[in-house]
């Protein structure tokens, strides 16, 4: 019988805390929040991306490391609509498995994401964008604070249902493509029960009091990904409220 | 001295960050040079003969060097050896992430022989950008080039685990062939029996070369010169590394 969290979400928040490097690495009182966005190929983690950076570029000094294969041109987009200054936006190669770079061994994304912090301290955020991968592929607490898994309600609505651990135990589902559900089939509400099922029990089959949160959107609809800003924008006050004197 | 340490350190799932490269392999396969186990055992005999003995060679000095002068000067040895600026690069990159590594696995004094050398830190010397020049430099702030060179490094790290120099070498000549037959793997969809196989295959080759790294290094050591020490070049892995880069499209770093 899966026994009863009191405090799931608590201690969900403290789960960061282990992550070591940020304090020694970074040039400001209040470290960058890192922030993770996985998921499969298509998902729409670049699209996602590029919303949070219009969105969010304007209060928040931010940078990108982007571990697609054709990095450049995540660049070029974001460079070129001058949502972002050449130089904030690093490339990393993860090999022919992409899940590797962002949770087995994870030297050359810190690389990168130490390099843009001393380069552009300070910074409030990092986005570290991980290759397309399946949905077992989360980021290494090492890396990151927070993570958000993106999966395309277009590719399957069953997906949801397969869990692994990019839909059970990130910090954020975000569902995307809502618009193209109707056209294969998709059942939405049934996605919604799905994911809340699948992010309600925490490894160790130990009950959430509330699933962890699942957002549905349609990033070619909403290109500035007005409630996942939002969701960052608390994180980023709860970050500062975590780490003041 | 203690197995089990070697064992941890030459494998490849030893978090070092060498999963990202294929040492030369993506763009020798992309080129048709290597397209089965055949041309892979043939590729990785010319980088035993080439870059395993030298990077074992300069692993296995760096193991029994216990002076910072000598870890600085050995550095620089490497370094004017690596003829492609990208290559130079990566080998100072994946210094630095395997100092990450050996810092977290096994501390101790001995890793501040590699404090005089840039990028130790990151964040700071090389890795840092000029704050004035902000938004107009168009230089990406992690092309760093600073850190030690990575058979500097592993030699270090090699005496800093409790292990001898012969395990640095011959932990340096595996790393050198793991690579490729793992980028190997993931590009042309290889058998794994038969590039394991192929690996097996060179075993008794590469115990010949480490051992012979060896000997070269003590001799350098012995003779307080190490221009002694191995300049062994492959001029079209050099060139490919450098067209590689340009790609706009690759699985893997080099």
């Amino acid at each position: 019988m899966p026994r009863k969290e009191p405090d799931a979400q608590a201690q969900a928040h403290a789960r960061p805390e282990s992550r070591g490097t940020k304090a020694a690495s970074a040039g400001s009182a209040v470290p960058a929040l890192r922030l993770g966005i996985g998921g499969p190929v298509g998902a729409g983690k670049t699209t996602l991306v590029a919303g949070l950076c219009r969105a969010l570029h304007g209060e928040l000094s931010m940078a990108v490391v982007s571990n697609d294969t054709h990095a450049g041109e995540d660049a070029e987009l974001l460079e070129g609509e001058g949502v972002l200054e050449p130089g904030r936006i690093a490339a990393v190669h993860a090999g022919c498995s992409p899940q590797a770079a962002i949770r087995d061994d994870i030297a050359a994304n810190l690389d990168a994401v130490e390099a843009l912090e001393a380069a552009f301290a300070p910074l409030d955020l990092v986005l570290i964008e991980g290759g397309g991968a399946d949905l077992s592929a989360v980021f290494s607490r090492g890396l990151i604070d927070r993570q958000i898994f993106v999966i395309d309600a277009a590719a399957g609505g069953r997906t949801p249902r397969k869990g692994g651990a990019g839909i059970t135990d990130t910090d954020l589902l975000l569902v995307n493509k809502t618009d193209l559900a109707p056209l294969v089939g998709a059942d939405l509400e049934q996605m919604r029960v799905d994911a809340a099922a699948r992010r309600s029990v925490a490894p160790g089959g130990v009950v959430r009091d509330t699933p962890l949160p699942t957002l549905f959107t349609s990033l070619a609809e909403h290109p500035h990904a007005p409630a996942v800003a939002d969701w960052v924008r608390e994180l980023i006050a709860e970050h500062r409220a975590s780490v003041a004197p | 001295m203690t197995r089990s340490a070697l064992l941890l350190l030459a494998d490849t799932r030893f978090p070092a960050g060498t999963h990202a490269h294929s040492g030369g392999l993506e763009a020798a396969a992309a080129a048709g040079r290597v397209h089965d186990t055949e041309s892979l055992h043939e590729f990785l005999e010319g980088r035993l003969h080439t870059g395993a003995m030298q990077a074992a060679a300069f692993a296995a000095t760096a193991c029994l060097a216990d002076q910072a002068e000598t870890i600085e000067e050995l550095d620089h040895e490497y370094d004017v050896r690596l003829v492609s600026p990208t290559l130079r690069q990566t080998s100072r990159r994946l210094g630095r992430q395997l100092l990450r590594a050996v810092r977290a696995t096994w501390p101790g004094p001995r890793l501040d022989l590699l404090a005089g050398l840039s990028g130790n830190a990151p964040g700071t010397s090389a890795d840092a950008v000029d704050p004035g020049d902000e938004g107009k430099s168009p230089a990406p702030a992690v092309s760093s080039t600073g850190g030690p060179h990575h058979p500097v490094v592993l030699g270090v790290a090699c005496a800093s685990a409790g292990l001898p120099a012969d395990d640095a070498a011959a932990c340096a000549v595996q790393g050198t062939l793991a690579v490729p037959a793992h980028a190997a793997l993931g590009l042309l969809g290889l058998d794994p029996y038969e590039v394991a196989g192929v690996l097996a295959r060179l075993a008794p080759a590469a115990d010949r070369v480490a051992a012979r790294a060896l000997t070269v290094a003590r001799m350098a050591v012995l003779k307080n010169d190490l221009s002694l020490l191995p300049a062994l070049g492959a001029p079209l892995l050099d060139l490919a590394a450098e067209d590689h880069a340009t790609w706009e499209v690759r699985r893997y770093a080099t």
